[in-house]
């Protein structure tokens, strides 16, 4: 049963996107993703802008880019994130890099790195004081020992 | 003079799971998750557009926070779906609801007009529910 009008329309949209997540790391094209949405190219690319805020293309970007930063923060070499996640040129990934995130991949691994050993050794300065002391961690001086 | 929420808590029969649903289903980022010592886990989430607001998910065991009877008392209240938590917003109603749904996410309501605005209802893996709502 329909529970809304359009309801295929929308569910051909998200079939694109979620094509987009699973295959960001492929050579996908726009016509591609807009035949497996059963649309023309403009339609498609009219729709999904409509729907979230940016071209399948802008979204793929954003996909690649976000995931790698998953990658970065598991200290996966940069040359390497970049195949990874679909881009098959290390100036070009750089460059698009810094432009979104603000920060070139090393230096955000970097900051990522120095984050998650701070976190290791110093969990506490992460954590409010009451949900520390909610929890019973402010008691133990060092939890490696816990 | 208070000027901002930066942390809340939401209740979790299973971190792991937990983590699993926030992150990979709704798309939620990992703000922090450190281990606190065997079956501790501190673990905060937070929405792709609010990075500086942290949702604690909380795990219910016999500890300082809980008896055993307790825990076992909260336990029951989340997976009864006891509980709602807060609200959360999107841009287009109709794809989220389409996309979650495609993800597993359980709806225990569909996008309505309500006569406050479009709405959804959904929960989370544990049973905790939540209105989601459209922007603007």
């Amino acid at each position: 049963m329909e529970l809304y009008p359009k309801v295929y329309l929308y569910r051909r949209i998200v079939k694109a996107k979620l094509f987009i997540d699973d295959n960001h790391s492929n050579p996908i094209d726009l016509d591609h993703i807009a035949d497996e949405a059963f649309f023309s190219k403009f339609h498609f690319i009219r729709i999904f802008k409509k729907t979230y805020g940016k071209t399948p293309h802008q979204y793929l970007t954003y996909v690649r880019i976000e995931r790698s930063k998953i990658l970065l923060k598991d200290d996966m070499p940069i040359s390497e994130v970049c195949y990874e996640v679909g881009f098959d040129s290390i100036s070009s990934f750089t460059g698009l890099f810094k432009r979104i995130v603000g920060q070139t991949p090393s230096a955000y691994q970097l900051q990522c790195l120095n984050k998650k050993q701070e976190i290791k050794s110093i969990p506490l300065k992460y954590i409010p004081n009451c949900f520390a002391e909610m929890n019973g961690w402010t008691k133990k001086s060092n939890f490696e020992e816990a | 003079m208070i000027t901002r929420l930066n942390h809340v808590s939401i209740f979790v029969l299973d971190q792991e799971s937990a983590y699993d649903f926030y992150v990979n289903k709704l798309g939620f980022k990992v703000h922090t998750d450190a281990p606190m010592g065997p079956g501790m886990r501190w673990l905060t989430i937070c929405p792709p557009e609010q990075p500086e607001l942290e949702i604690a998910l909380m795990a219910i065991s016999e500890g300082m926070m809980f008896t055993k009877e307790s825990a076992e008392a909260m336990r029951k209240l989340v997976a009864d779906g006891t509980f709602g938590f807060g609200v959360f917003e999107c841009n287009d109603l109709l794809a989220t609801y389409e996309e979650l749904k495609a993800k597993g996410v359980e709806f225990k309501k569909a996008p309505t007009q309500e006569f406050y605005g479009f709405e959804a209802l959904f929960k989370d893996d544990s049973g905790n529910w939540f209105s989601l709502g459209q922007k603007g």
